[in-house]
């Protein structure tokens, strides 16, 4: 047990790549459905090389305030700033541009059902960086496969793979084209114990190797307390608490503290 | 409270929203099909997979429509001496209407669905997404190869169901009378003329886009939630069956201006 405790805080030293950069930034950001808000004046900073979790109920707006930093959603009111570049002005090429330096984890991974891992993977390679010359391809491929451990799955089906051989598949398809944030949402959910530590671990060990600032989406508090290096606590639309995992473990608050038991 | 929030709009808000919306999807599509980078190798799949995975329910279902054509038709002619008359009869309207019609409805019902209940399918399970955010472009990768395809072997298909359909009229003629492979092929031959084929095949175009749009924005806009997928699917073969059929009604309008 104090092998694995030890082991889970070795990894953080991955705050050693953080920077003061900014490259993320939302500022009172505001957005409602119909008449329901799911975000009330929210505002939150990702720094260069920085592992940021946000913890939060389901249902709470935590896939939105996310999904505006790729311009999936447009918010209501406030900013959001990706690299200094406002995300709301950008036209349709900027956006494809920015997109290739944000990746985004989906909580199911998404992968191209109708296509095999191999495919799956050289898809963003060719339609995104337009590489065609299939050596090229085929090295890029092993390569981030080797990186999450799934080299043998090349030809196979994602019907044939687990939901932790999905989810690692779906890791190396955002990471082959070498983004400079990661998004994941809820990237342990639906997993057993020991392959939700493994993913928390692998999305560590791809910031170190890809220098990657990221943002987790989680109430998975494993996967919080291996990845992040400061989380903020979401509730009723808004940012309650901030701080890192040990501060927020002794919050005086009853209802962060509940999140840790 | 969305749900009472939902009732409270009026249908005919509704309705032009959801015009909006396809007139936007369109545009989409033309957009995305002059913008370069045509997705060669998925359309020649597509056509495969619509093309020539339908043309065995196409052909069985041209086939007997002929058959049945002939067999019903004949005792009414018969009756006023015309049983000469059936092949011509047969032919006309088997390649003006029956053919393009008959097929199109075909295709409605196995394409059309198909296409709403794989996209559908996939935005349900964040593919769609999951391509947009990589910086690809999925109406491209898969809603211009779907409509392209549809639109080049719809007419193909109802091509090959004419022949069939003709085929059927001739053994069904031969059952109850005799008459030879030639002379029935000449008597259709004479029947039709470019004035019946062309405005047949054009209006299969139309046709053709229909199903393949329609399949693709029922798919490809379905809300999240696997019911979605279902009401994709089905309300996509409702929607592309209606339009055949209001395309038909122009379609002839037009061609009675233009030939008649």
């Amino acid at each position: 047990m104090e092998e694995i405790k030890q082991d889970i805080k070795q990894p953080q030293k991955a705050s050693e790549t953080k920077t003061d950069e900014v490259v993320v930034e939302l500022k009172d950001i505001k957005k409602a459905f119909g008449s329901k808000v799911v975000l009330k004046k929210v505002s939150l900073t990702l720094k260069r090389g920085e592992n940021l979790v946000i913890l939060g109920r389901s249902g709470q707006g935590k896939s939105v305030a996310i999904k505006g930093i790729v311009g999936m959603l447009t918010p209501d009111e406030g900013s959001l700033k990706v690299f200094g570049d406002e995300v709301a002005n950008m036209d349709e090429k900027q956006l494809k541009t920015l997109r290739t330096k944000v990746g985004f984890l989906f909580q199911s991974g998404a992968l191209y059902d109708s296509m095999s891992v191999r495919e799956n993977l050289e898809f963003p390679l060719t339609r995104v960086l337009k590489i065609h010359d299939q050596q090229d391809l085929d090295k890029r491929v092993e390569e981030v496969l080797s990186s999450v451990g799934l080299k043998d799955a090349i030809d196979k089906m994602p019907s044939d793979l687990s939901g932790g051989m999905r989810k690692r598949v779906g890791l190396a398809r955002t990471l082959i084209l070498k983004p400079e944030i990661m998004l994941y949402d809820e990237p342990t959910t639906g997993l057993d114990p020991i392959t939700s530590r493994e993913i928390s671990e692998l999305i560590l060990e791809m910031q170190k190797k890809y220098k990657t600032s990221s943002i987790i989406i989680t109430h998975d508090m494993e996967c919080a307390k291996i990845t992040s290096d400061r989380l903020i606590v979401l509730n009723d639309g808004e940012f309650v608490a901030e701080g890192t995992y040990q501060e927020l473990e002794k919050s005086d608050k009853e209802f962060i503290r509940s999140f840790f038991k | 409270m969305a749900e009472v929030a939902e009732q409270e709009i009026p249908w005919w808000k509704k309705w032009l929203e959801e015009t909006g919306e396809q007139v936007s999807f369109l545009s989409g599509f033309f957009r995305n099909l002059f913008s370069g980078g045509f997705e060669w190798s998925e359309f020649v799949r597509q056509c495969y997979e619509i093309g020539y995975k339908s043309f065995t329910l196409v052909g069985i279902t041209s086939f007997i429509m002929g058959v049945v054509l002939t067999l019903q038709s004949r005792p009414t002619l018969v009756k006023f001496g015309a049983n000469s008359m059936l092949p011509l009869m047969v032919c006309v309207s088997i390649i003006r209407e029956i053919g393009p019609v008959i097929t199109a409805i075909i295709c409605a019902g196995k394409i059309s669905s198909g296409i709403g209940a794989e996209l559908g399918s996939m935005k349900v399970t964040e593919q769609i997404d999951a391509m947009e955010v990589s910086g690809a472009n999925p109406m491209q990768y898969l809603v211009v190869t779907r409509i392209l395809a549809t639109t080049l072997m719809i007419p193909l298909l109802t091509l090959m169901g004419d022949v069939l359909g003709l085929f059927g009229g001739f053994l069904a003629v031969n059952l109850s009378d005799h008459m030879s492979w030639m002379l029935y092929f000449n008597k259709c031959v004479n029947s039709v003329g470019f004035t019946d084929l062309l405005p047949a095949i054009i209006k299969t175009v139309f046709f053709g886009f229909a199903v393949g749009f329609i399949g693709c924005y029922k798919g490809y806009n379905s809300n999240k939630g696997t019911e979605s997928v279902g009401i994709a699917a089905n309300s996509a073969v409702v929607s592309a069956s209606l339009w055949i059929f209001f395309l038909d009604v122009v379609a002839v309008q037009i061609t009675q201006l233009l030939f008649y």
